[in-house]
């Protein structure tokens, strides 16, 4: 009895509370990227090992319109707009010609994409990390820690932007054009969908959804050009183990991975606590390899 | 006329090969070196080809293979004495068939791009343990040592000068092209190939796909592995950097710009790669991935058979 009362007095509950709010915050962050992945990749078969590039150059817009404007709502909105027109342009340059050839290609330029923007970003932005000065620096006091509002602000603001894309592919006429492609693309063609438009329009929404994130999480970690690694490796997991262009299983996904992670910090570095996101992503792949949050297997 | 191409072929084999032998006695320092990295990478390509070109996978995790090849190599030089480069290759490859065998049982129960996801978390994850696991893997400064003598104990014994190690390199590389070759050409091979084209009509014939897979998966790994010993004995150091996914990337890379399914193409496409590295650095000093991204791009969408791609038949006659 004695053993089992230590066990629970041994557990931390302050830190758990701690990194389940920690947890939560990069769960909706990595929602936002991976909603974006997993669109584009639910709709046009591309696995977009760019997207980590869209949301550092998100970032690096962000430090731009700040360092210029002082104002960091504009600094969000104009880096989502010039980030999703980049898209457009690169899903028209070197996406379209692809339509049709094994999606593997896609992989291909995507990968060569992702490392021409890396070397530009540091060309043009050098390898110095920048710091984006977050708007708002209240906090409040969790046990022993003062916890920055802004967090929560972050975490409230993604599931705005993933709810307001979710009511836009529910009742927009382009939200309702989506889904029709994303289900039949060869009906939608014959109904006079223009589904080639479609798809750049995707893109263009994904990658803005990128920057979007990108700008969020910069005042958490500061701007350099390599940061879209790590991230387009936890969305790939995300959207895998959500079932690949599942968007509300992304959503969970994002925010069970995440969790997962946190908790696994508390015993391990941060650097080993990925290798459980890692673990769960190939038990997912071996048992439910269409998606854990797939209500029925397809 | 059947006769004829081989004779031709097996020319064309001697010349090159004479060439890259004659090629240290005659090239300063530098390009000794930089030929004598262009077959290593040129090994690790090929190794993936016998995946991307012959079975139809692509793999985006040979940085792991070559990775454990260069600890292993890097275990058996540390630890034992007097380094010995045979044991280092025995330990390399034993390392490398390790991690291939794990994640060949894995990742081939999966196709197209779920395999590529896999194999590059699996890389991933090899990429943490190396880089945390500090006291034994020396973590991100990695381990250096010094090179072995090229030596048979009681026979012979040469030092390790460029020289000796580029034939060396030439001497592995060669007999490990020759080996996939043959494989690729064998009943086994053929197997492969068949897997490419219509994987569930190979079933259907009666082929245990999956455990052709995963023997495909682990020899790509020992290739790899092997790679990356030459490469350890090479620069004298085994660093995680080259777990990290960009270098399986660039492995990718080098297949689609030489041409896959021709063994030979992805070591012309390590040399392409290297070389145009080589070249533009000198302008674009380390940003020359954008021009070659660029480049690696149009390739894709123009000339998606690569450099040696209209050849692919004839080589493989």
């Amino acid at each position: 009895m004695d053993t089992v009362i230590e066990f629970f007095q041994a557990i931390p509950y302050d830190q758990i509370v701690i990194q389940t709010l920690n947890g939560i915050v990069t769960g909706m962050i990595l929602a936002l990227i991976a909603s974006g992945l997993t669109l584009i990749f639910g709709i046009m078969d591309v696995v977009n090992f760019a997207h980590g590039e869209l949301f550092m150059l998100g970032a690096y817009m962000g430090v731009v319109v700040l360092a210029t404007s002082g104002s960091f709502w504009l600094a969000l909105v104009i880096a989502v707009l010039v980030v999703a027109l980049l898209g457009a342009a690169i899903q028209i340059t070197t996406l379209r010609p692809l339509l049709g050839r094994d999606p593997l290609n896609t992989i291909l330029a995507t990968f060569g994409l992702s490392l021409v923007l890396q070397n530009y970003a540091l060309w043009q932005f050098g390898p110095v990390a920048r710091k984006i000065q977050e708007p708002f620096t209240g906090q409040f006091t969790l046990f022993y820690l003062q916890y920055p509002w802004y967090r929560l602000v972050i975490a409230g603001l993604s599931a705005a932007i993933i709810g307001g894309f979710w009511l836009f592919l529910k009742y927009g006429t382009f939200g309702i054009w989506i889904r029709a492609a994303t289900q039949d693309r060869v009906m939608a063609q014959a109904m006079g969908i223009p589904v080639p438009w479609v798809y750049t329009a995707v893109f263009a929404i994904g990658a803005g959804m990128a920057a979007a994130s990108g700008v969020l999480f910069g005042p958490l970690v500061g701007v350099n050009h390599a940061m879209g690694l790590d991230w387009v490796l936890k969305a790939f997991i995300v959207v895998v183990v959500g079932g690949m262009g599942n968007l509300g299983g992304s959503i969970l996904a994002a925010i069970f991975i995440s969790l997962l992670e946190a908790y696994a910090s508390l015993w391990v570095s941060p650097a080993q606590a990925v290798i459980v996101s890692f673990v769960a992503l190939i038990l997912t792949l071996l048992f439910r390899p269409t998606g854990l949050f797939v209500s029925t297997p397809r | 006329m059947r006769n004829r191409q081989p004779i031709f072929y097996w020319a064309g084999f001697s010349v090159i090969l004479i060439l890259l032998i004659v090629a240290p006695l005659v090239l300063p320092e530098f390009w000794r070196r930089f030929l004598t990295e262009i077959l290593i990478w040129g090994l690790l390509a090929m190794s993936s080809d016998l995946l991307i070109g012959y079975t139809g996978l692509v793999s985006f995790g040979h940085s792991a293979f070559f990775g454990l090849g260069m600890y292993g190599a890097a275990a058996a030089l540390l630890t034992t004495k007097p380094p010995s480069l045979w044991l280092a290759t025995v330990y390399g490859l034993v390392a490398a068939a390790g991690v291939a065998a794990f994640v060949a049982y894995f990742s081939t129960r999966l196709r197209d791009i779920y395999f590529a996801i896999t194999t590059l978390i699996f890389s991933q994850i090899f990429y943490v343990i190396i880089f945390t696991w500090t006291e034994v893997t020396g973590g991100e400064n990695g381990l250096t040592f010094s090179r072995p003598p090229f030596a048979v104990p009681g026979i012979f014994s040469f030092p390790m000068t460029s020289q000796t190690l580029h034939w060396f390199v030439l001497a592995v590389v060669t007999i490990s092209y020759l080996l996939l070759r043959r494989i690729t050409q064998s009943p086994f091979g053929m197997v492969l190939q068949s897997i490419r084209e219509n994987e569930a009509r190979t079933r259907a014939i009666g082929y245990p796909t999956e455990r052709y897979k995963i023997v495909a998966v682990m020899l790509s790994g020992l290739f790899a592995g092997l790679a990356g010993v030459l490469y350890a004995v090479q620069n004298r150091f085994a660093a995680p950097d080259f777990v990290f996914f960009l270098v399986s990337g660039e492995v990718v890379i080098y297949n689609v710009i030489g041409g896959i399914g021709t063994l030979v193409g992805p070591i012309l496409g390590a040399a392409f790669f290297l070389l145009l590295r080589e070249g533009l650095s000198r302008f674009f000093t380390e940003y020359y991935l954008i021009p070659v991204g660029l480049m690696f791009i149009a390739m894709v969408i123009f000339m998606p058979q690569g450099l040696l791609g209209f050849a692919r038949r004839w080589l493989n006659r």
